[in-house]
């Protein structure tokens, strides 16, 4: 230890408004693992894009070997023997291990898999790797795709790895499998950055740890002298105050009751374990979480998009008294049996609007099956957009723009109008305030307290620790598909939230 | 009579080869080019405009000036056509389905306004060109042919064109799985965001790709006419060949190797009809129906085997911008 491999001074990067990294420095040296740790948003992913050619910085230097580099595409990466290993692989299906490891790869001789072959197995014997060269992707697993993504960047000669959470997608043996892999790579020499957000990995794997926190370069602690109680404050930060109001509602009777759902997704990975809560009426139940751990899963078998594979979905029908077991039934059923359900997602223009029609289509899209003739009824969804435009100050041309064309906040105001215009008896939002701007966000926030107020049941899935803290009534925290913890929003602290969203739960070792 | 068969279907073959070649170049790159059937038919009038300057001008018909005027006009031709659709597709990013249709619309448009021109110049009772003198040197078969029986009716008997296309379909099959610009090629098709990663021009592959597709596919026009037509052009008289080279590809599971054989089958489905027996006007064209109820056949079963190699080309007929990563 001891040479810098890698060395950022001052970086700092911005996208319009929106500081992605301020004033960043950072150094790796050779023979070392590195961890980069923060939350969501907080400019990991941006930064390590920068390393590798992705983007480039608006300040700051990139020093390799003490000397100072630009790196303005991948290619320049490639030439100072950097090699990212992405979330999402960049891999040909059809092609076997071997062709997409030589994929673009000039200055190699003659065209000779056989030859390229070999050298991959050297590598993988080098390490400890299991792959077979001549196994196509599709026919792989995740973990042999990552493999294949790692060996791709050694067959080129990398001596600065990033790895950008490589172990979103691993089971535990895997991940272990792959620390050890990293482990011998680190003994002969190379610098490794690896980006988490799991606290126990990074103590367990890395030799220093970086924290980055809203873009801005918190610290860097070395992992043996360090705690996860430590890493979490640096992580999560000081709590601000925001002024929601929140109010008390009296009467908080039961509306929705899930019990033991459990679900599996196509490859055998556990997507939801074993959840079971219970949303009231007249009360707002926050949902925090690192991005992925089955926050998606769980509104979508709420409203009826997700097959469960056990547990029960009770709806408590405050008009006629009577309770509907939800699971499994689609959204025109559930609708059917009464349930006033409203369902805000993430994906806005993919699952919520559609991007080319106007917003009194759009508006449409809800009642459309409610016209008892042939032709659409028109007049109604015109009056709504009309009011939603007015009562929300969307910001657009007119009725007749379409929705694609305004701004994320607008859009965003269009999909909460419509589905609050319902009426519904149970409200689930996911992230509404992503994108949007301070005055927009305080809108939706106040639009979610007057539906709690008229004694709706609101969902609401946020990645901003403050703010569920300040809106909601109690906070659900989920890790991986299980819940971690369900915490009274009045006496609770961030440090403790952002402890359960990191929290290991149990069992595993990860070594 | 069986000899005799044969011979006709791999004759009717050839130009749907050619066509299939072309497409499979180009959807390899991720173009789904329904220009084809224009372009081939670009490919035809263009090789029957040279061959007839040539014709007109000439005193004496040199025999390598015929071949090589109408073989280069024709594929200047074609290779115009594909720069239109590279343009509009690769550049311009515009919808594939509908600029290649668009294409074919025109070519055939093209073809028979130049046809009918040339026809009108040549003041002919019947509606079509004759260029007997280029078609025979087209149509010079091999030497010793003849001196072996029906083997050499069999093998030998064709023209130069007609075993080009045969070359052409084994070079292309080397090229994809035995080099490394064919494998950049393919990697487009399947996934252009990772070859760009990967340092792959993309843009260049896919104009390169599509504009030899183009050519290859109009020399499969430029074989009709002279040597399937015995060099005699008449408007529309190419038919739906284009139509059935693009179904070829599909039968041929995207590899040229396999669409040698399959075109001769082709070939020989679409003439059938000649060589059966007492058959009823409505039967006969049932039996013309053959290669597209084939196809079909073919597309049934292998999306229902699933098999990931069989399918076509992951990202094809959709636009690449490298800013939607």
């Amino acid at each position: 230890m001891g040479t810098p491999a890698i060395e950022l001074k001052n970086i700092t990067k911005t996208f319009g408004p929106i500081v992605a990294n301020k004033d960043v420095c950072l150094t790796v040296n050779k023979g070392e693992i590195l961890s980069i740790l923060g939350e969501n948003g907080s400019g990991k992913t941006t930064l390590m894009n920068m390393i590798s050619g992705i983007y480039f910085p608006d300040h700051g230097q990139i020093f390799i070997n003490g000397e100072e580099v630009l790196i303005r595409s991948p290619k320049d990466a490639f030439k100072y023997k950097i090699g990212m290993i992405h979330q999402h692989f960049k891999l040909v299906d059809v092609f076997s291990a071997t062709e997409n490891i030589v994929l673009g790869l000039k200055d190699d001789g003659k065209y000779n898999l056989k030859a390229s072959e070999k050298k991959i197995r050297e590598i993988t014997a080098q390490y400890g790797f299991e792959l077979e060269p001549s196994k196509k992707i599709h026919e792989m697993s995740v973990s042999e795709k990552q493999t294949v993504e790692i060996i791709k960047v050694l067959y080129r000669g990398a001596d600065i790895l990033i790895l950008d959470e490589p172990t979103a997608v691993l089971t535990p043996q895997e991940t272990k499998k792959l620390f050890a892999v990293l482990r011998k790579m680190r003994d002969s020499g190379k610098a490794i950055i690896i980006i988490t957000h799991k606290l126990h990995e990074v103590l367990s794997l890395s030799d220093r740890v970086s924290v980055l926190r809203k873009g801005e370069y918190i610290g860097t602690v070395n992992t043996a002298e360090t705690s996860e109680s430590e890493l979490t404050e640096m992580m999560v930060g000081k709590k601000i105050e925001l002024n929601i109001e929140r109010t008390k509602v009296e009467e908080t009777p039961d509306r929705l009751e899930i019990r033991k759902i459990s679900c599996v997704n196509r490859e055998g990975i556990t997507l939801l374990n074993n959840i079971s809560f219970t949303a009231k009426a007249g009360e707002i139940l926050g949902i925090a979480g690192i991005a992925g751990s089955g926050q998606r899963e769980l509104l979508e078998s709420i409203a009826g998009l997700q097959k469960l594979n056990s547990g029960e979905i009770l709806y408590h029908n405050p008009t006629t008294g009577y309770t509907e077991n939800l699971r499994d039934k689609s959204p025109v059923k559930i609708k059917e049996l009464g349930v006033r359900l409203s369902f805000v997602p993430e994906d806005r223009l993919g699952m919520g609007l559609v991007g080319n029609m106007d917003i009194i289509d759009n508006m449409l899209l809800r009642s459309y099956r409610r016209g008892k003739s042939a032709f659409l009824e028109r007049k109604k969804p015109k009056d709504l957009a009309n009011k939603i435009i007015e009562e929300l100050e969307v910001v657009t041309p007119s009725a007749k723009t379409p929705v694609r064309r305004l701004s994320g906040g607008n859009v965003q105001k269009v999909l909460v109008g419509r589905e609050i215009a319902s009426s519904p008896t149970v409200l689930m939002v996911a992230y509404p305030v992503r994108g949007l701007d301070i005055n927009s966000s305080y809108l939706i926030y106040n639009l979610l307290n007057k539906q709690k107020e008229n004694g709706v049941a609101v969902i609401f899935v946020g990645e901003d620790l403050d703010v569920l803290i300040e809106l909601c009534d109690r906070i659900m925290v989920i890790n991986s598909g299980k819940i971690t913890g369900i915490v009274d929003a009045e006496n609770t602290t961030k440090e403790e939230i952002g402890l359960l969203m990191t929290k290991n739960d149990g069992g595993e070792s990860h070594e | 009579m069986i000899v005799s068969f044969i011979q006709r279907a791999v004759m009717q073959g050839i130009p749907l080869l050619y066509g299939s070649t072309g497409e499979i170049i180009t959807e390899k790159g991720g173009h789904l080019n329904l220009g084809i059937p224009g372009i081939m038919y670009v490919g035809a009038i263009s090789g029957v405009i040279g061959a007839f300057l040539y014709e007109q001008s000439a005193e004496t018909v040199n025999p390598i000036l015929a071949v090589i005027i109408p073989l280069l006009s024709s594929m200047l031709g074609s290779l115009l056509m594909g720069l239109i659709y590279c343009v509009l597709t690769i550049t311009l990013h515009s919808n594939q389905n509908v600029t290649g249709l668009a294409l074919t619309t025109f070519g055939v448009g093209f073809g028979n306004f130049f046809g009918g021109s040339l026809i009108k110049l040549t003041n002919s009772d019947t509606p079509s060109i004759a260029l007997v003198e280029t078609s025979k040197c087209f149509k010079t078969p091999l030497p010793f042919a003849e001196k072996l029986g029906w083997v050499g009716e069999l093998f030998f008997s064709y023209s130069f064109l007609a075993y080009a296309a045969i070359i052409i379909a084994i070079v292309v099959s080397i090229f994809f799985n035995r080099t490394r610009k064919g494998l950049h090629l393919r990697a487009i098709g399947e996934n252009p965001a990772t070859a760009d990663a990967a340092g792959i021009n993309v843009d260049r592959y896919k104009y390169i790709s599509t504009c030899i597709g183009s050519i290859i596919a109009g020399l499969g026009g430029l074989y009709y006419v002279m040597d399937y037509a015995d060099g005699i052009w008449s408007n529309n008289a190419f038919g739906d060949r284009g139509w059935l080279a693009i179904a070829l590809v599909i039968f041929a599971v995207w590899r040229p190797n396999v669409s040698i054989l399959g075109s001769i089958l082709f070939g020989g489905l679409l003439i059938a009809y000649n060589y059966i027996q007492n058959l009823s006007f409505e039967q006969q064209e049932l039996i013309k129906m053959m290669p597209y109820v084939v196809t079909i056949l073919v597309l049934i079963v292998i999306s229902m085997r699933n098999k990931k190699e069989n399918q076509p080309p992951a990202s094809l007929g959709l636009s690449y911008f490298r800013e939607e990563r």
